[in-house]
């Protein structure tokens, strides 16, 4: 897809750029109270790095992968790994949000028989592209997607998404060197860069910075934007496309938790963490759900 | 039964990996979507062959092995059929990656992976890989392959290319010996009786196979008469053969260049074990780390020769022998 298609696409559906910016942020907020509720229900789950995601996820399948409904799994359909696979509870809340799965398949996180699984699996569900969970496999992957399909001349793009604590495995930085040297520009990493990890912060734990150089360094073309800001991941999302001969990553500075008070910039919330009712509906009360949803979320048929 | 295949012994025949690289070569002329992954070491692999005849269909990942098994996945996931080549032992250090983003996510990935076990030789104990058929047999879903000669690495070559799913094949540095004549019938699965025999089975892979046939040869000379069965597929092992085996020869001798554990001779006696159990006894370097030394100096070291194999026999013939009195 090139940018005057992504233009097109969105002059046809929104009447101006302010309106498609609503829209995407109404969705992202049903992300999060959807993957909230999921972690509830399941009883385990990483909330934190969920809702730090959650407005990058609704942009990417809102606006920019353009994945046809109809047809999924077309071979020049723009592909989304998320090799950050914890963040599984806002992935399977995006694809309900955006009507790829039923909200009830959403809510059924990692419950035995279901699909949706503690990490995202491809045999699960196609969409996932990939099965992720080990930290940079999903990059990995990704990668031999964007070279796969640039080896047989198919005009799709891939996109994938990484922690900030995901940045300390090795692996990532051999991918990063080789997508820089196979000049991937049909390429373009995302790094939900909440700042915090399992533990602790990122700085304390073993520190990332300078991020953006380490990526130039590796031949890419970076980009930092702030993460909760619509208008901003779009234009990161056009730049990349326009860049040639390198891949893309844009550094999203997000804060961990985003969109719940207590949880925001808390390392506690990072972990496969079991929600009380109280906290949940606190919880979904701050990410502005209407008493009938709260209810809906946390007593509903799933 | 299955008929004794047609044997053609000689020795240094072309090294296995040189007979993988130059089936890999034909076979991608057949098939466009084989396209080939290499760590810096294409002409140990073999697949210097593929380079030179299809430079646009092989890409270097460097000495990264890791991300070149799973960009493997993904490569896969956009329909190509890519064939990993390292070294064993370096299979081995991108394990997960084989596990998750192969395996798991049931990719048509070909990890083929030279210089394994004792083969090596002089580059030493870090380099010989004598856990990988272990390590790989573990993960569901993986086929597990071992050819024993250059002649059953050209056709498991082409099998492997044309069968749908994730398989590990080993290769091999040294020169090979000739076992099959082009009458042999390579096939997924199946393993084949060399040399028949009453009173013991030896169940071999891979360079083993022809030091099996050794035994063979020593025991009969004591009037020993043993079944050689070549078992190039580690996993789906060929359990039908097998239990034919423990219930017409009474016991068994499982020989492998690895650890006695997790491999041959592991899957043999799963196999066996639930439905025809015998005496089994386990030629394989006895979980201990290998070391710098020709390869013939080590298959001596590690007792992994025919003579070894051929007095394992006597030991799981007598112990038959114990149990029927």
């Amino acid at each position: 897809m090139n940018a005057n298609a992504h233009l097109h696409r969105l002059t046809a559906n929104f009447a101006n750029n302010s309106s498609l910016v609503e829209h995407l942020t109404q969705r992202a907020s049903v992300i999060r109270r959807l993957a909230i509720s999921a972690i509830y229900h399941a009883g385990s789950g990483h909330p934190g790095g969920s809702l730090s995601c959650a407005d990058l996820l609704s942009t990417l399948y809102g606006a920019e992968l353009n994945i046809d409904p109809a047809l999924p799994l077309a071979t020049d359909r723009n592909r989304f790994v998320l090799s950050k696979g914890h963040g599984a509870p806002a992935l399977y809340s995006a694809w309900a949000a955006y009507g790829h799965i039923p909200k009830s398949e959403a809510l059924a996180l990692r419950k035995i028989g279901r699909k949706a699984q503690g990490h995202p699996h491809v045999l699960d569900f196609p969409l996932a592209e990939t099965s992720t969970g080990s930290l940079g496999q999903g990059f990995s992957t990704a990668i031999g997607m964007a070279l796969g399909l640039r080896h047989q001349k198919i005009s799709a793009r891939v996109y994938t998404m990484l922690g900030d604590g995901e940045l300390q495995e090795g692996e990532v930085w051999e991918g990063a060197m080789s997508a820089g040297h196979f000049g991937l520009s049909n390429l373009c990493a995302i790094i939900d860069y909440n700042k915090l990890q399992s533990d602790d912060r990122n700085q304390n734990i073993m520190a990332l910075e300078p991020l953006a150089q380490k990526w130039r360094a590796f031949g890419w073309h970076a980009v930092e934007i702030q993460g909760h800001d619509i208008s901003a991941i779009l234009a990161s999302f056009d730049e990349a496309r326009s860049i040639a001969a390198r891949p893309t990553v844009v550094i999203a500075h997000t804060v961990k938790g985003k969109g719940v008070a207590y949880m925001e910039d808390q390392p506690l919330w990072h972990g496969s963490v079991k929600l009380s009712r109280e906290q949940t509906e606190a919880a979904l009360a701050s990410l502005a759900t209407s008493s009938e949803d709260v209810k809906e979320m946390l007593d509903g048929s799933r | 039964m299955a008929a004794a295949s047609p044997l053609l012994i000689a020795s240094n025949g072309d090294s296995l990996r040189e007979a993988f690289g130059k089936a890999l070569t034909e076979v991608a002329s057949e098939i466009q979507s084989v396209v080939v992954l290499d760590a810096d070491i294409a002409g140990g692999t073999g697949v210097h062959h593929f380079r030179k005849a299809y430079p646009d269909r092989f890409f270097q990942f460097g000495i990264a092995e890791q991300n070149m098994m799973a960009a493997a996945g993904g490569m896969a996931a956009t329909g190509l059929i890519p064939v990993v080549t390292t070294f064993a032992v370096f299979c081995l250090r991108a394990l997960e990656q084989a596990r998750l983003s192969i395996a798991y996510a049931n990719r048509n990935v070909k990890i083929v992976a030279s210089h394994p076990g004792l083969d090596v030789g002089p580059d030493g104990g870090s380099a010989q890989s004598l856990e990988d058929l272990a390590a790989f047999r573990a993960i569901p879903g993986m086929t597990v392959i071992s050819p024993a000669d250059a002649e059953e690495m050209r056709q498991a070559t082409r099998a492997v290319l044309k069968f749908d799913g994730p398989v590990y094949m080993r290769t091999g540095r040294s020169p090979s010996v000739h076992i099959f004549g082009p009458g042999h019938r390579f096939e997924i699965g199946k393993g084949q009786i060399l040399r028949e025999g009453s009173d013991v089975s030896l169940v071999a892979c891979g360079v083993e196979v022809s030091r099996a046939l050794d035994a063979a040869g020593i025991l009969a000379r004591d009037g020993i008469s043993a079944r050689v069965i070549n078992m190039p597929t580690i996993k789906p092992i060929d359990q039908e053969l097998l239990v034919a085996a423990s219930v017409e020869t009474g016991c068994i001798v499982t020989a492998e260049d690895h650890n006695i554990f997790g491999g041959l001779g592991g899957a043999v006696s799963e196999a066996i074990v639930q439905s025809a159990p015998c005496p089994i006894e386990f030629i394989g370097v006895r979980d201990v780390f290998g070391q710098s030394g020709e390869p013939g100096e080590l298959a001596e070291h590690y007792q992994l020769t025919g003579p070894f194999i051929a007095d394992a026999a006597r030991r799981a013939i007598a112990r038959k022998k114990a149990i029927r009195k």
